[in-house]
C-alpha cells in the first residue's frame, strides 16, 4: 500500500497536488476491489449452474419418486408414461442410451485411434494440415443434421444390406452418433500421443525398430491412459446425444439388442414430452427430471472418471 | 562374400515387418479418410437434396403447411435474436470469469473448484441444460423473461457455451506474456489498468476466435431450445426478447421429422443456410487467429 | 594438421569418408574422414555445438529421422556405406546400438524393456536367457533379478541407464554408441557405467560422446577432437591429453576455453 501510494505523490507532484491523489489512491483501491467482486461473480456463474442443475433435477424428482418408487423406476422393464396404464421402468431407455452408445463405440474406437496414430505418427505434415481442420468440422456439424443424414441417407443405404432394418433404427443412430464423437476421440488421443517423450521414440527406433513397432509398441501403450481417457469421455458424450437420435433412433421405448428396431435413448424421451403439451407439475412433466437426473450422474461419473485418468497420465511424464 | 557385403540390406523377416507396417499404416490412413468421406458425403447429399428449394422466396416466407410456401423467415430472425442475446450475455460473464481465474484467483481451493466445475459443465449433455432453463427461465423467472421466449432461450444457451468461452478466453489470456504485466505494474499501474489496458488487448483476438466457436456450436443446438419450448411454427418474427421465437435448428427438426419428401427437402435447404452460417463463423474465426497471430 | 589414421587393430569397426551433415542451411559436420578400430573405445570431445552428437548419429542413421538433415559422404561399416541405397536403416540400428544422454526406459516392466529389442524379431524361444545375458553385461542383473516385473521407471537413475544399455545388448549389435551416457547421473552411478564400458568393450566396439574430459581420459583408448564441425585432431587419448599436436586441442583439453 505504501509503495502504492508513493508512486501517487511523486506522480501528484508533477500535477502539483500530492493530498488529493492520496485520497485518489484510497478510491483506487476501492474500484480495485470492486472490480475483483464483480469478476469473482462471473466465475461463480458457473457453480451457481451446477447448483442450479442439481437442485432442479433432484427436487422435481423428488416429486416424481413420491408416486414413483426408486427401485421400480430402476428396475422397472416397461416404460409407458404416456398411456394407460403407466408404467416406469427406465431400462428400456437406459438400454436404447447403452446400445447406439456402444455401436457409436464401435464405430468411433477403431476410427478415432486409428486417426490419432496416422496423425501423431504417420501423416506428412502437409496432409495434417488439411485433415485437422477437417475433423474439426466433422466435430462442429450440428447434431440436428446428423440425424437428418442418419434418416435420409445412412437408413436407405443400409436398408437393403441389412434385412428387417426399420426406417427408424439404432444402427443408424449408433453409426452417425459414432461418426460425431470420432474427432473428439481422435484428438485427444492424438495429444497424448504427441505428449509421449520424444527420447522414448528415439530408444525403439535405436534399437531397430520400424515405425510401425514405434507406434503400436512404445507410442501407443505410452499413452494408453490418455487414449482411454478419450473413449471414456467420447462415450458419455454419445449418452448425452441427442437430435440425431430422435431423428434416427425413433421414439419406441423398447428393451432390446436388436439394432434394427425403433429405440427410445434417455434424452429422446426428454424431447418426446418437451414436444407435446404436457402440464407442469404432471408425473409426465416430473418424469423428465428423474429421467435427467438419471443421464446427468451417469454422463457426469463418466467425464470426471476420464478426466482423473487424463490427469494421472498426464502426472506420469511430468 | 556377396552377402557380407549386402548385409545391410534388409533381411526377410524385416521386409515382412516393413510391409506388416505399411498395411498397418495404410489401415489408419483409411480410419482417417472415412471421417473425411463422411464429411464430403454428407455435404453431397444434402446439397443434391436441397440445393433446388433455395429459392428467395425461402428466406422471405414463413413456415407453411404447403411445402412450396414455406420459408424460414422466422427461423432466420429467431436465431440472430438468439445469437446476438447469447453473445450479449456470454461475452461478458466468459470473458469476466476467465479473468479472474487467470489474473485475480489466488491458488487454492477456491479456484481449482471452479476451474474443476468448469470443465466438468463443459462435458453436461445440452439437454440438460434444456431442463435447467425450462425449470429456472421458463418457469421460475417467469414474470421477467415471458416464459417460452427468445431470452429465455438465449440465456439457457448462454450458460451452455459459457464453459468453451471461459476456457478459449483462459488460453488466450495465459498466452499474453508475463513481461507485459510487469512492464505495466512496474509503471505503477493497478491490477485492473494492467489487466484492462495491456492483458485484455493483447488476448482480445484470441477471445474474439473462442467467442465465434462457442457462437457457432450455439448455433446448432436444439434439444435444449425444444426443451424451453421454442416453436416450430411461428408464423411472425419476434420483436422483442420476450417473444416467443424459433430457430433454424429447430425449423430443420421440425422439417425432417415429417414422412413428406417435400419437407425433407426443405429441411436440406434449411440445412444448407445453417451450415453456410456456421462456415462463414469458423472463416472469420480462422481469419481472425491469422491476422493476430503472434508469436510472443 | 591432417586426421591421424588410427588402425592399430586392424580392421576398422567403421570408417568415415568427408562425411557431411546438413541442417537446411547450415552445414553441422564438414568432411569428416577418420576411422573407428574394432574393440576399442572412442571419445569424440569438444565444445557444445561442435557436432559431436550430429557425427555418433551418422554411424547409425538416427539422423534419418530429422527432416531437415541431411548427410553426405560415406560411413563403411565392414566395407559397406551405411548410405547407400541397398541399405535399411533399420538393419544398421539393430547392428550398430545406441545409449542416450538421458535415461530412456520404456514404461513398461524391466524384463520387457530388455525383451523389446529381441520381440521385434519375433518370438525367441532362448528369451530369458538373452535378457540374464544382457542384464549381467550390464552389471545391472543381481540388483533387478529379483523384480523383473517391476516398471522401470522405478529404477534409480544410474540403474536405468544401465537398463538401457541392457537394452541394446539384447540385439546384440557389434558397434555400441553412447551420446553423453552419465552426464545427467550422480558421481557413483557415473563411475559405474565408466567401469562398464571398460568391461563391454571386450566384445565390443564403443564410441562416446563425452564433454567430461577426465571421463574421455579414463575410459577411452582414441580421443577426437571436435571444433565446429570440423575434426582437429584424431589420436591415442593418452596424446590428447599430454601432448596434443594442435594448439587449438591443447587449450580446449587444458581448459583455456570450452
Amino acid at each position: 500500500m505504501s509503495e502504492r501510494a508513493i508512486i501517487e505523490v511523486a506522480r501528484g507532484a508533477g500535477g502539483g497536488a500530492p493530498v488529493a491523489s492520496l485520497r485518489g489512491a484510497r478510491s483506487r483501491t476501492a474500484k480495485e476491489a470492486a472490480i475483483g467482486g464483480l469478476l469473482f461473480a462471473a466465475g461463480a456463474v458457473s457453480i451457481l449452474t451446477t447448483v442450479g442443475i442439481i437442485a432442479v433435477l433432484v427436487w422435481e424428482s423428488l416429486a416424481f419418486f413420491r408416486r414413483v418408487s426408486v427401485a421400480e423406476f430402476l428396475t422397472g422393464t416397461v416404460w409407458t408414461p404416456l398411456f394407460v396404464p403407466q408404467h416406469f421402468g427406465v431400462l428400456p431407455l437406459l438400454m436404447g442410451s447403452v446400445l447406439v452408445s456402444i455401436i457409436a463405440a464401435g464405430i468411433a474406437i477403431p476410427l478415432g485411434l486409428g486417426s490419432a496414430i496416422y496423425l501423431s505418427e504417420f501423416a506428412p505434415e502437409r496432409l495434417r494440415r488439411f485433415l485437422k481442420p477437417v475433423l474439426e468440422i466433422l466435430a462442429g456439424v450440428p447434431s440436428v443434421v446428423y440425424g437428418y443424414f442418419a434418416l435420409t441417407f445412412v437408413t436407405p443405404l443400409l436398408q437393403p444390406l441389412v434385412p428387417g432394418l426399420q426406417l427408424f433404427n439404432a444402427l443408424s443412430a449408433g453409426i452417425v452418433v459414432g461418426i460425431m464423437v470420432l474427432p473428439l476421440i481422435a484428438s485427444l488421443s492424438e495429444d497424448a500421443m504427441n505428449a509421449v517423450p520424444r527420447g522414448l521414440r528415439q530408444g525403439a527406433y535405436a534399437l531397430g525398430a520400424t515405425k510401425f513397432e514405434v507406434a503400436t509398441r512404445v507410442v501407443t501403450p505410452a499413452a494408453l491412459s490418455g487414449i482411454v481417457a478419450s473413449f471414456i469421455l467420447a462415450i458419455s458424450r454419445a449418452i448425452g446425444e441427442t437430435m440425431a437420435v430422435v431423428l434416427a433412433a425413433g421414439m419406441t421405448p423398447n428393451l432390446t439388442l436388436d439394432v434394427r428396431e425403433s429405440i427410445q435413448t434417455l434424452t429422446a424421451y426428454i424431447v418426446q414430452v418437451s414436444l407435446g403439451d404436457t402440464p407442469f407439475g404432471s408425473i409426465e412433466y416430473q418424469s423428465i427430471f428423474a429421467v435427467g437426473l438419471l443421464l446427468f450422474a451417469v454422463t457426469l461419473g463418466m467425464n470426471v472418471f476420464g478426466r482423473w485418468f487424463l490427469k494421472r497420465y498426464r502426472e506420469e511424464y511430468a | 562374400m556377396s552377402v557380407e557385403r549386402h548385409s545391410l540390406e534388409a533381411p526377410p523377416e524385416l521386409v515382412a515387418r516393413r510391409r506388416r507396417g505399411k498395411v498397418f499404416q495404410y489401415l489408419c490412413l483409411s480410419a482417417t479418410l472415412v471421417g473425411v468421406v463422411t464429411l464430403v458425403v454428407l455435404l453431397a447429399d444434402v446439397l443434391i437434396d436441397g440445393v433446388a428449394w433455395l429459392t428467395p422466396t425461402f428466406f422471405t416466407e414463413f413456415p407453411s403447411r404447403i411445402p412450396a410456401r414455406a420459408g424460414i423467415k422466422s427461423a432466420l430472425y429467431g436465431t440472430v435474436w438468439l445469437m446476438g442475446l447469447c453473445a450479449l450475455i456470454s461475452f461478458p460473464l466468459g470473458v469476466a470469469a476467465a479473468v479472474w481465474l487467470e489474473e485475480y484467483a489466488k491458488k487454492g481451493w477456491l479456484q481449482t473448484v471452479i476451474q474443476t466445475n468448469i470443465a466438468n459443465l463443459a462435458g453436461v449433455p445440452s439437454i440438460v441444460y434444456g431442463i435447467l432453463g425450462l425449470a429456472v427461465f421458463v418457469r421460475w423467472m417467469v414474470p421477467f423473461t415471458g416464459g417460452r421466449s427468445v431470452i429465455s432461450g438465449a440465456l439457457t444457451i448462454s450458460l451452455l457455451v459459457l464453459p468453451i468461452l471461459i476456457i478459449a478466453s483462459q488460453e488466450a489470456i495465459r498466452a499474453v506474456p508475463g513481461s507485459i504485466r510487469e512492464a505495466s505494474y512496474g509503471l505503477g499501474a493497478t491490477k485492473w489498468q494492467t489487466v484492462r489496458h495491456h492483458v485484455l488487448p493483447n488476448a482480445m483476438p484470441g477471445i474474439l476466435t473462442g467467442t465465434i466457436l462457442a457462437l457457432s456450436r450455439a448455433i446448432g443446438e436444439t434439444a435444449p431450445l425444444i426443451m424451453i419450448g421454442a416453436l416450430t411454427f411461428i408464423a411472425f418474427v419476434p420483436d422483442g426478447p420476450r417473444d416467443q421465437f424459433t430457430v433454424l435448428s429447430i425449423q430443420i427438426y421440425n422439417w425432417a421429422s415429417r414422412p413428406q419428401p417435400e419437407f425433407q427437402h426443405l429441411a436440406a435447404a434449411a440445412i444448407i443456410v445453417l451450415l453456410m452460417l456456421l462456415l462463414s463463423m469458423n472463416a472469420l474465426a480462422i481469419w481472425l487467429r491469422n491476422r493476430h497471430h503472434r508469436e510472443w | 594438421m591432417p586426421t591421424i589414421r588410427v588402425s592399430a587393430n586392424g580392421e576398422a569397426a567403421l570408417e568415415t569418408r568427408d562425411v557431411r551433415v546438413r541442417y537446411g542451411n547450415n552445414e553441422a559436420i564438414k568432411g569428416i574422414t577418420m576411422e573407428i578400430p574394432r574393440k576399442r573405445v572412442v571419445a569424440l570431445i569438444g565444445p557444445s555445438g561442435c557436432g559431436k552428437s550430429t557425427l555418433l548419429r551418422c554411424f547409425n542413421r538416427m539422423n534419418d529421422l530429422v527432416p531437415s538433415a541431411a548427410v553426405t559422404g560415406e560411413v563403411l561399416f565392414h566395407g559397406e556405406n551405411l548410405y547407400a541405397d541397398h541399405v535399411d536403416p533399420v538393419e544398421v540400428r539393430r547392428r550398430i546400438g545406441m545409449v542416450f544422454q538421458k535415461p530412456n526406459p520404456f514404461p513398461k516392466s524391466i524384463y520387457d524393456n530388455v525383451a523389446f529389442g529381441p520381440r521385434l524379431y519375433g518370438r525367441p524361444p532362448d528369451l530369458d536367457d538373452i535378457v540374464e545375458r544382457s542384464l549381467r553385461q550390464a552389471a545391472l542383473w543381481d540388483e533387478v533379478k529379483d523384480r523383473m516385473n517391476d516398471n522401470a521407471l522405478g529404477l534409480s537413475g544410474g540403474q536405468q541407464q544401465r537398463l538401457c544399455i541392457a537394452r541394446a545388448l539384447a540385439v546384440t549389435p557389434e558397434i555400441l554408441l553412447m551420446d553423453e551416457p552419465a552426464s545427467a547421473l550422480d558421481p557413483i552411478a557415473s563411475a559405474k557405467i565408466e567401469e562398464l564400458i571398460q568391461q563391454l568393450v571386450e566384445h565390443y566396439t564403443i564410441v562416446i560422446v563425452t564433454h567430461n574430459m577426465q571421463q574421455a581420459a579414463r575410459v577411452s583408448h582414441y580421443t577426437a577432437y571436435l571444433y565446429i564441425g570440423e575434426l582437429i585432431e584424431y589420436d591415442d587419448t593418452n596424446t590428447i591429453f599430454t601432448a596434443p599436436h594442435e594448439k587449438h586441442t591443447e587449450d580446449y583439453v587444458t581448459g583455456r576455453f570450452g
